[in-house]
């Protein structure tokens, strides 16, 4: 497999084409807009469709569009252009259609700027829409893994049905790394001859497709959100990601960190041992559903006396954090939320100002 | 091992070209790379500068406060970076745009008139390409033959660029290693 030095956008862009994806509608947005820039000129090489849409809002319905025809399809965005879309979301949701969605978070609320934050974890994960609404929600750490990310979001997608959101800070899209778009990671869109209304033609049957979110009968939408939450129990029970560093021996402090921010965590977790402090770290690499009992075992070790959550927003994180250590062990919070990522050694300095504590 | 290098200068002094092709250089030695760039709006008119990390572990924090090197292509960047290169880093200084010095002890100087070099090979857009040929050769974060081929790959498509690109890595090189 060939090693190429790419951008975390032109490669987000790439995966997707990899992943079979020709469809990709989008609005630019600083700091993703190499993604719809790149795209516009790979998308027509490889047959596909690269469409500029004229606002967000209308973008979200071109994606619903598509992936009711049973399209692979997706686009990127940014914090606000997220929130634009959050009804064309919804309604994708509740239309059971599949599709991708990357939102490279700037800080917020509103403008905000356009540097990299992880302010929209909430958004992504319990309120990205209307209704019982939920996405599932992976988080790249290196512009490697948000490849791969993209790649297995599209059958992800396919297997529930349901839209995925993958969340990168504007560091993972701005930053240059060497990738691999993995072979095995490829895949054929599965077949959507049940519901998807790609033509009676096309499909060979004279079954009729009707894909809506539209449920006035209060028994039927009661019964179609059960149906909803039932997929996102399965998420919960098959899709939980996460990787451990350094939990195998006693530590005093466990960091939960997740993106860019936990790589951050990371550097300052070996600086800290070089100096005879332990800290593990569990990084989530599904945001939705959470690991609780990576969350809950790690904070349970006996050496553990405190949780801290350092992520680029003002503690968004910690109620899921809270949740799964179930009062075992106080959980605080260290960030920024202005653009600036904060370094190792603010990091250390949070760890050891909690471990004076 | 892990080192990294910040570029910076004005926006349009090829900073960021400079640092991609350090980091293809270092990423076809099999290293691990990360390369960092500047997007904020400080882009426009002020200084630009992206950072390098090599790495031959996994890379933790791509954010690096204190660089192991410099290379300043303009004065703003001199001043505002030069204080956090780590001491025996290497501190390339264009010494044709840039009249002060460090003003540390503790690194290694290194002044080079890159704008006026390229100038002198008939192109001063060059002077990214004479400043990494320069820092290469004295830093020796990688074989000189590493970072030449890089500058043919990344001029692959532009073969007319090739000699005079390489003519600038190694004008860059005399430079640096009298």
């Amino acid at each position: 497999m060939n090693k190429v030095l790419m951008k975390g956008n032109e490669a987000i862009g790439e995966a997707a084409i990899r992943a079979g994806c020709l469809n990709y509608f989008a609005y630019p947005i600083t700091p993703q807009s190499e993604v719809a820039e790149y795209l516009s000129k790979r998308m027509p090489e490889v047959g596909g469709v690269f469409l500029q849409g004229e606002s967000e809002v209308a973008v979200s319905y071109m994606i619903f569009g598509a992936a009711a025809c049973g399209e692979r399809v997706f686009t990127t965005s940014s914090s606000p252009g997220i929130s634009l879309m959050s009804e064309g979301i919804s309604y994708i949701v509740g239309a059971e259609c599949p599709a991708v969605f990357v939102n490279i978070m700037r800080g917020g609320p509103g403008l905000g700027g356009i540097l990299p934050s992880q302010a929209d974890y909430l958004q992504a994960t319990k309120g990205i829409g209307h209704g019982d609404c939920r996405l599932l929600v992976m988080a790249p750490a290196s512009v490697q893994e948000a490849v791969e990310m993209v790649m297995m979001a599209f059958p992800l997608a396919e297997k529930y049905r349901n839209p995925v959101i993958i969340l990168g800070d504007g560091l993972i899209g701005q930053m240059m790394e060497p990738v691999v778009f993995p072979d095995h990671l490829k895949s054929a869109p599965s077949n959507k001859d049940d519901w998807a209304t790609s033509g009676m033609e096309t499909r060979k049957s004279n079954k009729r497709n009707l894909v809506k979110s539209l449920y006035l009968d209060p028994e039927a939408l009661n019964a179609h959100n059960l149906k909803l939450k039932a997929k996102y129990d399965r998420m919960k029970e098959e899709e939980i990601r996460y990787v451990t560093y350094n939990t195998e021996g006693d530590y005093s402090v466990l960091i939960v960190s997740y993106g860019t921010m936990s790589r951050v965590c990371r550097s300052a977790l070996e600086s800290l041992k070089t100096q005879g402090l332990e800290v593990a770290l569990v990084r989530p690499q599904t945001l939705f559903p959470f690991p609780e009992k990576a969350v809950f075992d790690a904070a349970s070790k006996e050496s553990c006396r405190h949780v801290l959550s350092v992520e680029m927003s003002m503690g968004q994180m910690v109620e899921d954090i809270e949740r799964s250590v179930q009062g075992k062990r106080p959980v605080s919070w260290y960030g920024k939320c202005g653009g600036e990522v904060p370094t190792p050694e603010e990091v250390m300095d949070a760890v050891k100002d909690l471990m004076r504590t | 091992m892990q080192t990294e290098v910040m570029f910076a200068g004005f926006g349009g002094q090829g900073i960021l070209l400079s640092g991609k092709i350090l980091a293809e250089a270092a990423m076809d030695k099999d290293l691990e790379v990360a390369w960092v760039p500047s997007y904020g709006p400080e882009m426009r008119g002020g200084t630009a500068y992206c950072t390098v990390v090599i790495s031959d572990k996994p890379i933790g924090s791509p954010i690096i406060r204190n660089p192991m090197h410099l290379v300043a292509m303009n004065r703003p960047s001199l001043e505002k970076f030069a204080a956090a290169v780590k001491p025996g880093g290497v501190v390339l200084v264009n010494s044709s745009l840039i009249a002060v010095t460090s003003e540390r002890d503790d690194v290694d100087e290194l002044r080079v008139p890159v704008t006026e070099i390229a100038k002198g090979l008939g192109n001063p857009r060059a002077a990214n390409i004479v400043a990494l040929g320069a820092f290469v050769a004295r830093s020796r974060i990688l074989d000189f033959e590493v970072i030449q081929a890089a500058v043919r790959k990344e001029f692959e498509k532009k073969k007319h660029f090739i000699e005079m690109n390489l003519a600038a890595l190694e004008e860059g090189r005399k430079a640096a290693t009298p």
